[in-house]
């Protein structure tokens, strides 16, 4: 509060105005500000439907008063009450540079009533009640149409290609080292004599990567179920072991062995991360597995299982989407899924042109990305180093398109 | 009959998860589906935990092989439900929270249960190791730039590095170790690690889109309608 | 007896190194074992023999603790506490050495954690640090425990308009408005610095983008040397400095010991673990320099 400028005979007179203001102002024990500078006072005050939502905010938009600098302001303070009533309650504060808050506390359809404080010191200056508002729901949430857009282009691309290659147009797919290695793995497995081992990582169904994995292991137990080997599956989560089981039996079912399945294949061991790692090393080390396949969401065990495999002389596949393991996997296991591969790989396996063509789709997500990132890069830098208005604009209209308003 | 009513529960479910983000009338629905399959794994523990004591009472019934393991297995699986859910030694009694200092449960874990957890996170030392000696050879032109950023790294995360460079004048401060290996991690790390997420989250549409379409039928066991 | 302990490991290890790099000039590989056995010394000695290095910090380290000493005395420091104790080991280092710094420098400090863990662990860094070594601070005038709240980012949106939304009592039940720490504490925007300590969700980016960000707030902390190289691209504009795992913890204890001679004698696990780290890094450079003269020697013979 330096340089005020206002002269003790002037204070004298004020401060009995202001007392008097202060109480006509402060009907509610809950508010007790002191209105006395209007020019402190926050300007233009707006209270309307937050747009695009459940119907379960308000939003707040005000301009600070021209003699306001934020040095001196501590912030602002913003009150509430429903349209009927005059309680205004306070129910939330801002920093000094903020003059926008959202109201999440309002009940659909009611009208409530704002006022918002500067607060200098321990001083509210207190505004005039907005007009009334009400939160409303809209059928559309307009906000994320970027990503609604980016999306449909996205997923169209896909459903485009699925079409395109069940109407028996030829698809060119690259080769995947590891997905090619599925066969000669469990040919391995079957000379030797010995189990497969396949850990589906240690999340739920609930995880894309899960269901990956699960997709992976209908293909193995095909080729399990028609060569008679041992598959061997610990997991760690219990609806992971009755979709596993399922998958497996189909595969028995389809190979015409259904005799052969017996549900002890899949068992469930623990939650608990470590616990599943210890058990899975243990069965590793004691059971000899000529084939271990990782597929699915791994943490810090990557490395301890895929160590162990590699000690016992397995060949290895792993496959996660989890960029941190990645190394690991790459480092220890004879070959790696990395991220998309392990998405791809069902349906590169299936060679049904319908999954193929999904693959198709994805890579017009992939040059979507490319071009918008070459764009993006090029318009930052031209309109950072030469300041062109163009590269600025286009940079800016990147900079909207990309970013998900809240 | 079998097949196809999972498939329609896939392609619902799914549908109404992708449009709970757009549209706001359906974002209940979007959340009651997500506590539906919170119920169903509660319920799934009891299958997870029968299955436990089936399989490895079955081995020491029949003495199988290893059939010790099993019995420390189980030995540690009932000791810990009796002293949860009778809240064994737990100060506040049965009403008390099962976590309360002093109680049996709370030992176990602090005592028995976390050190062992430990001890397996610490595997990852000797691991790491074993994996490095194996997988750093310059084999190619690639594998020797990665050997050398490996290097950079390994020895930018001890004072060594610090030592080694601290001649490098002040202008010319990214080639000291310690700030080329924050490089190396920033630069051309990050921008590998945010390609690959980008591949991971189209691959993430993709399958999701076959999933929902009914395209990808191979988690029901089959391919077949 | 200490020293000679320690030159018989260090002549052991050595010569086993030297042993096992004559056997690679003849082609030979390493068995895994081996390795094992060298790791297990690396790590064992510096801890046995209380080996430390002297460390220097880096600009990023360094950054934060330039921030808490260039804030005047009676600032407000806010730390949370989102880790587990699986991750402690590596982070608590430093959650300890931020909240030793601020209180010798006389700020007022507010615990607080993003994680159900946070919360117990907050109370064994009030027992272990602040009682022991700060018995003339008070509780609820200079530091304060507001425990956990379930929320996630959830809670930052919420506490960066008004705490009193969230929090209406610290973690034992006492009622916030009795305590004179919270005297004009109405939101997160009140706080001068907010540091996060952790390595997961949520953690600092959910402080850099819920709350630092919004808020103009500064944000520093220290994270799982895992998770570090994913923070980096904040600083230092959001993130004005961030200690990245032991390495991170150890470099801001050596320049708290620097400055304020009374800690010299106060445990510093950081510099501690460095110990083993540097030695372990340097055995696994060693063998990896082994495992390519055995390489290059074997494909020579092999023509």
């Amino acid at each position: 509060m330096k340089n005020v400028p206002i002269s003790y005979p002037t204070f004298f007179i004020i401060l009995p105005l202001l007392i008097i203001l202060n109480s006509a102002l402060t009907a509610q024990p809950e508010v007790t500000p002191i209105d006395s500078a209007a020019a402190l006072i926050p300007r233009n005050i707006t209270a309307k439907d937050f747009k695009y939502d459940r119907g379960e905010t308000i939003e707040l938009n005000w301009k600070p008063a021209d003699r306001v600098n934020q040095e001196m302001l501590d912030g602002y303070e913003v009150y509430r009450a429903e349209e009927s009533s005059d309680s205004f309650v306070s129910i939330g504060f801002t920093g000094p540079d903020v003059t926008r808050f959202k109201d999440n506390g309002v009940v659909s359809e009611k009208r409530y009533r704002y006022r918002v404080a500067a607060i200098v010191g321990d001083v509210p200056y207190l505004s005039e009640a907005t007009p009334p508002a009400s939160p409303t729901m809209e059928l559309v949430n307009f906000n994320l149409a970027n990503l609604f857009i980016i999306g449909c282009l996205i997923a169209g691309a896909v459903t485009y290609f699925i079409g395109h290659a069940r109407r028996g147009k030829k698809l060119f797919i690259r080769k995947i080292a590891g997905l090619e290695a599925i066969d000669e793995a469990i040919g391995r497995a079957t000379e030797m004599g010995r189990p497969i081992l396949f850990v589906p990582g240690i999340n739920d169904m609930d995880d894309v990567q899960t269901i990956a994995g699960i997709t992976l292991l209908g293909r193995v137990a095909k080729v399990v179920a028609d060569y008679d080997i041992k598959i061997n599956m610990p997991v760690s989560r219990s609806i992971v072991m009755t979709t596993a089981r399922e998958t497996i039996k189909e595969a028995y079912m389809g190979a015409g062995r259904p005799d052969a399945y017996n549900d002890d294949m899949v068992r469930y061991i623990t939650d608990e991360q470590f616990g599943y790692v210890a058990a899975v090393d243990g069965i590793m080390v004691r059971e000899k597995p000529a084939t271990c396949f990782y597929l699915g969401a791994f943490y810090a065990e990557s490395l301890i299982l895929a160590e162990t495999g590699n000690s016992i002389g397995a060949i290895q596949i792993a496959g996660t989407a989890q960029p941190a393991q990645l190394p690991f996997f790459v480092a220890a296991c004879d070959y790696t899924l990395i991220g998309e591969e392990l998405f791809a790989a069902s349906a590169y396996l299936s060679n049904e042109p319908k999954q193929l063509g999904s693959l198709k789709g994805q890579d017009v997500g992939k040059l979507l990305a490319m071009v918008v990132i070459i764009v993006g890069v090029v318009a930052a830098t031209i309109s950072q180093s030469w300041n062109i208005a163009f590269f600025t604009r286009l940079y800016d209209l990147m900079i909207k398109l990309f970013t998900v308003q809240n | 009959m079998k097949r196809k009513i999972p498939v329609i529960i896939t392609s619902l479910v799914g549908t109404v998860l992708i449009l709970s983000v757009f549209f706001p009338p359906a974002e209940r629905m979007g959340e009651d589906f997500s506590i539906f399959f919170d119920i169903i794994a509660v319920f799934a523990f009891f299958l997870g935990g029968g299955n436990l004591v089936r399989i490895h009472g079955n081995k020491i019934y029949k003495k199988a092989r290893d059939w010790g393991f099993s019995a420390v297995t189980l030995a540690g699986f009932f000791l810990m439900l009796a002293a949860g859910l009778f809240k064994i030694a737990n100060p506040g009694g049965i009403a008390a929270d099962v976590t309360a200092q002093g109680s049996l449960f709370q030992m176990l874990y602090d005592w028995i249960f976390n050190p062992l957890g430990a001890s397996m996170y610490a595997l990852l030392a000797f691991y790491v190791a074993s994996a490095s000696y194996r997988a750093f050879r310059a084999k190619n032109k690639e594998a020797t730039i990665l050997l050398i950023a490996a290097f950079i790294i390994l020895l930018g995360r001890t004072p060594l590095g610090v030592y080694a460079t601290a001649w490098i004048p002040e202008q010319f401060s990214l080639m000291q170790i310690p700030n080329l290996a924050i490089w190396i991690m920033t630069a051309p790390n990050l921008a590998g690690q945010r390609a690959i997420m980008i591949g991971i989250a189209l691959g993430v549409i993709s399958m999701s889109l076959r999933l929902i379409l009914g395209v990808e039928r191979t988690y029901l066991g089959t391919d077949n309608e | 007896m200490n020293n000679l302990g320690l030159i018989i490991s260090f002549l052991v290890i050595g010569a086993g190194l030297l042993w096992f790099l004559l056997r690679a000039l003849q082609g030979k590989e390493v068995e895994r074992r081996i390795i094992f056995v060298f790791i297990g010394l690396a790590v064992s000695v510096p801890i046995l023999f209380s080996i430390t290095f002297a460390e220097k910090a880096s600009p990023i380290v360094k950054a934060v603790y330039d921030k808490i000493e260039n804030l005047p005395d009676g600032s407000r420091v806010l730390i949370s506490y989102d880790y587990g104790p699986s991750m402690a080991p590596e982070v608590e280092p430093m959650s300890n050495a931020f909240l030793r710094h601020s209180l010798a420098k006389g700020h007022k400090v507010y615990l607080m954690g993003l994680w159900a863990t946070g919360q117990s662990i907050a109370a064994t860094a009030i027992d272990s640090v602040v009682r022991r070594e700060f018995p003339e601070k008070v509780y609820g005038v200079d530091f304060v425990n507001l425990g956990y709240k379930a929320g996630n980012q959830g809670v930052l949106n919420v506490i960066i308009t008004d705490i009193r939304k969230m929090y209406l009592t610290d973690v034992g039940g006492i009622d916030l408005d009795s305590l004179p720490i919270m005297d004009g504490i109405k939101s997160l925007r009140n706080m001068n610095l907010l540091m996060s300590v952790g390595g997961g969700f949520p953690g600092i980016k959910e402080w850099i983008q819920f709350a630092g960000d919004p808020g103009h707030i500064p944000v520093a902390g220290g994270s799982a040397a895992v998770s570090a190289p994913l923070l980096y691209p904040y600083y230092p504009t959001q993130l004005l400095g961030l200690l990245g795992g032991i390495k991170g913890a150890a470099e801001y204890e050596a320049e708290l010991k620097r400055h304020y001679p009374q800690f010299a004698d106060t445990p510093q696990p950081g510099i501690k673990m460095m110990g083993p780290q540097t030695l372990a890094h340097l055995v696994i450079m060693a063998f990896i320099i082994i495992g390519n003269i055995s390489f290059f020697v074997a494909r020579r013979r092999r023509g």
